[in-house]
């Protein structure tokens, strides 16, 4: 039993699944803190009501950032010619995410230093950028790792990204980058309808259904991307060892549109992931209007990690194809840690994991309640 | 742009230049707000452990004050650590390749263990004092300050196999450097010693802020129960801080490998190797094209003493280090051969039993790709070249040594003299809170220096006797690099200047106001407009 959970590949089945995890766990809490910062401009307007809803988000935006930080680490040490990779390819769109996200810690601690309107200003639409820009380039990254990146590896496996800035800036992957920032609009106002009350959390649930409502929307039209095959598809054509050495310069790829639907077809449970993808932004919709917020919220995390495993079990087995030399494309059998390195990282998630739920969650249970005018009035200096 | 024809090509020679000046930049600065964040982290939570067993409110104030001040400096340690973490792959794919299988680890396992546990509890440092009785908010307060440290252990362990890479072996089948044993990794003497090291710097780095902004408040007759109370421990804390970053210094860990004692001969401008115990140069200028120092003042035995923890061990010399570096060259060029071979037939046993005996040596190969193309080409000439390059730029090395060294003494005695005065009866004299002001700069000229120590006396090496740093970049070009560079360097400009004036808007207002800090009185024509009314 330990030989075959302990397996290369299962190691490399159960990495590809937190790497998942992770990219959902990072969208789920920190996206609803990056659409929170989309919406400030709209849903709140005097300086007040942005500091409702900064504070809805102040004590708590920190350590959810770290799902961001900690996807970066866990790739670089699970699947180190991902991060290799991905990170020098999509070089300036890497550059521009983090800019944004460098505004973010300053903005929220910056902004209430001082009572110049001006400066506050300035800092909201830093928290805008910090918000918008990373939620629009991580959907435009996965429309790209799904039609296939230009790259190829030398013999030495040196990843060589053989496309521009503006290649990735194409209308399909701009549609996914779409889908990306509606899905985490609807997160940031199910989070306000929850957390903020007044007029901030009455805008969120006037924007909150229309969000959700465009993203189901989206997400069902990059179905249909996929069915005509606009939206790319691979197929490893060689047989496929799960427990070969990393080097991906050994198989054999096809590009094949319409492949990203062969797993479903394989599986026809698996319909169930994108099913959801529709059904859940739409119920969040519905507790929207029903005034369920947390039921709402509940839905719209669902949401978020169902359209997200959707493009992963898609993909699956890949991580990031190649369209320029499809046989050099990354897949989870071949571009993973060693066995040691990947049975160790295990064992750390396996313990720290819990442990960081179980405190993440008390802290969330300390802060309960609603975030009003009021309550940051009475807070004075300990609020943003 | 990348030469395909052989393993390992090149690149553009400015490039890599580039690539390093940003990681210096990027992680320079990173390092200006990240040993404050260490030591003010801790001593907050001794001056909140106080409150709660004494409940006296002073040191609740104290607490809370400090606390303030924590705060804008941990926002920009947090902006400037998010580039940190994934530069590794925008800058440095083909050392993320080479050794993500090893370095990688420690990065996640940081960010499992200590930046969770930071950044999950700082926002309730700052928001949770109504929402938690004085127990659980000290909990939350030591938590965060342990997150910091768990951040600095495993950092360290990172870049201290990049020093020593213990633990891990070449694959000829993946064409990188792969885990062989994880608790070598964890336990390498040279990032221990580094831990140790760093974070006693950090620490003194926040004694000498507190000891400095108390300093500034005694002299001007203000809060001075508050600044008292922070001076005594700041001055306590200091010196057992700064007791422990130069006796625990890391050069403990400098016996260990050719080029931790080729940094260590470079520091010294040890040309030749000197009988055990060897005398440590107190000043003199180094040159590379001599093989001398010139004007040299040593002190006996000292050297020794530093290096070797003892004095009948040898410290060898630059010259006899490289004389070693053309023997390893020579048995890596074997290597290479090998590892030419088994590309071409992996089954080749007798090319896998050569590549497996001397594969330790592959790294040094690899230095002659800056000269030639293919090193089993090489020339004796070129080989000489080679191995003179694992030589460090000796003056910059033996300078910038002696500067750390020299703060962290004058740190040291600033330290002393103020705790003996503060145990005195009488008052203290006003000549000694000028001293702490003074004193404020010193930990970032130390600890700034200290990181250019350790890693520019890496080179060659990305990583030590594996991979040289020219080899390690991404394949970008150069404008790519320029635009980022200036990127970053406007970016974290305007955030220094805004941080710096924060800060001292901070300190002048004192802890009273601890929110709001500047004086921008309501009423002015500014602040009409942010009554609730105003901006529908």
């Amino acid at each position: 039993m330990i030989d075959f959970l302990f397996s290369y590949e299962t190691l490399r089945f159960i990495w590809w699944g937190l790497l998942g995890t992770l990219l959902v766990g990072f969208a789920v809490m920190d996206g609803f803190d990056m659409g929170v910062g989309a919406l400030l401009p709209f849903v709140a307007r005097t300086d007040i009501e942005r500091r409702v809803a900064i504070n809805t988000i102040g004590p708590v935006w920190e350590g959810n950032q770290v799902w961001f930080i900690l996807g970066g680490g866990a790739i670089f040490a699970a699947w180190p010619a991902l991060y290799a990779l991905s990170f020098s390819g999509f070089y300036l769109a890497m550059f521009l995410v983090l800019f944004a996200l460098i505004l973010r810690p300053v903005g929220f601690k910056y902004r209430s230093k001082r009572a110049s309107r001006t400066w506050r200003t300035r800092w909201d639409w830093a928290l805008f950028v910090g918000g918008a820009v990373p939620a629009l380039i991580f959907g435009v990254a996965v429309g790209n790792a799904l039609q296939g990146v230009p790259f190829h590896l030398t013999p030495d496996l040196r990843p060589i990204y053989d496309g521009s800035f503006f290649g990735l800036l194409n209308p399909v992957a701009l549609y996914c980058g779409l889908v990306s920032l509606a899905m985490l609009v609807m997160h940031g106002a199910a989070w306000l309808a929850f957390k903020a009350d007044g007029t901030v959390g009455a805008r969120a649930r006037t924007i909150g259904p229309k969000a959700a409502i465009v993203s189901a929307v989206l997400f069902a039209g990059g179905g249909l991307l996929v069915w005509t095959g606009l939206l790319g598809g691979y197929r490893v054509t060689s047989p496929i060892v799960w427990d070969g050495p990393s080097n991906p310069l050994r198989k054999s790829v096809v590009a094949d549109g319409g492949a990203w639907l062969a797993n479903f077809q394989a599986h026809p449970v698996l319909w169930l992931v994108p099913a959801l993808g529709i059904l859940a932004p739409l119920s969040a919709a519905a507790g929207f209007r029903a005034g369920r917020e947390g039921l709402t919220f509940l839905a719209s995390k669902l949401a978020v990690a169902m359209i997200i495993t959707t493009a992963g079990i898609a993909m699956f087995p890949f991580l990031l194809p190649s369209s320029t030399a499809p046989d050099h494309s990354l897949a989870a059998f071949d571009a993973s840690s060693s066995r040691a390195t990947l049975r160790t990282m295990l064992l750390a998630v396996g313990i720290f994991l819990p442990i960081i739920l179980a405190y993440t969650a008390w802290v969330y249970r300390v802060l309960w309640g609603k975030v009003s005018e009021k309550s940051i009035e009475q807070a004075g200096h300990s609020a943003y | 742009m990348a030469n395909e024809k052989g393993l390992f090509a090149m690149f553009d020679p400015l490039l890599v230049d580039l690539s390093r000046l940003q990681f210096a930049l990027t992680a320079l600065y990173h390092f200006l707000f990240v040993p404050l964040t260490l030591g003010l982290s801790v001593m907050i939570a001794m001056m909140e452990t106080v409150y709660v067993m004494t409940r006296r409110t002073i040191w609740r104030d104290m607490t809370k004050f400090w606390g303030v001040l924590f705060g804008i400096n941990f926002a920009l340690g947090v902006a400037t650590g998010i580039t940190m973490e994934f530069q590794f792959g925008m800058n440095w794919a083909y050392y993320s390749h080479y050794v993500g299988d090893v370095f990688g680890a420690p990065l996640a396992i940081e960010g499992l263990m200590a930046f969770f546990l930071e950044a999950t509890f700082v926002g309730l440092f700052f928001f949770g004092w109504e929402r938690l009785s004085a127990r659980a908010h000290l909990a939350v307060t030591w938590l965060t300050a342990l997150g910091t440290n768990f951040s600095a252990l495993w950092i360290l362990i990172a870049n201290g196999w990049m020093q020593n890479p213990v633990g891990s072996t070449f694959n000829p089948d993946t064409m990188r450097m792969e885990v062989t044993d994880f608790m070598a990794v964890l336990f390498n003497p040279v990032a221990q010693a580094k831990f140790v090291h760093t974070v006693s710097a950090g620490y003194v780095c926040g004694a000498t802020f507190v000891l400095a902004v108390s300093g500034w408040y005694l002299l001007r007759h203000r809060h001075v129960a508050l600044a008292k109370r922070s001076f005594v421990i700041a001055a306590a804390f200091g010196l057992a801080s700064s007791l422990s970053v130069i006796v625990l210094g890391d050069e403990s860990g400098y016996a260990l490998t050719d080029n931790q004692k080729m940094k260590l001969a470079a520091i010294e401008a040890m040309w030749e190797t000197e009988d055990a115990p060897a005398s440590f140069t107190l000043f003199g200028l180094p040159s590379l094209t001599n093989h001398d120092t010139a004007y040299g003042i040593h002190i006996p035995w000292m050297m020794g003493l530093i290096g070797t923890r003892s004095i009948d061990k040898q410290i060898p010399g630059i010259d006899q280090l490289v004389d070693k570096a053309k023997g390893r060259i020579r048995s890596g060029i074997v290597a290479y051969d090998a590892l030419e071979t088994l590309k071409q037939n992996g089954t080749d046993a007798d090319a896998r039993s050569a590549f497996t005996r001397h594969s330790g040596d592959l790294g040094y190969a690899l230095l002659l790709k800056r000269y030639l193309e293919d090193p089993r080409q090489a020339n004796d000439q070129q080989i000489d070249q080679a191995a003179w390059s694992v030589v460090p730029g000796v003056a910059p090395l033996f300078f910038s040594f002696r500067i750390m060294v020299l703060c962290a003494i004058v740190l040291l005695a600033v330290f002393a003299i103020s705790l003996w005065h503060t145990m005195r009866e009488e008052e203290a004299p006003r000549w000694l809170f000028r001293m702490a002001v003074l004193a404020a700069p010193l930990p970032w000229i130390a600890i700034e220096l200290g990181w250019f120590v350790a890693e520019f006396g890496r080179q060659p090496w990305i990583i030590e006797g594996v991979l040289p740093t020219f080899l390690a970049t991404s394949a970008l070009g150069v404008p790519d690099l320029l635009l980022t560079i200036a990127g970053f360097t406007l970016v974290y400009s305007v955030l220094a200047v805004i941080e710096v004036k924060l800060m001292l808007a901070a300190i002048r207002k004192g802890p009273e106001v601890a929110g709001v800090i500047e004086g921008w009185h309501p009423g002015t024509a500014e602040d009409v407009a942010l009554s609730p009314q105003a901006g529908e």
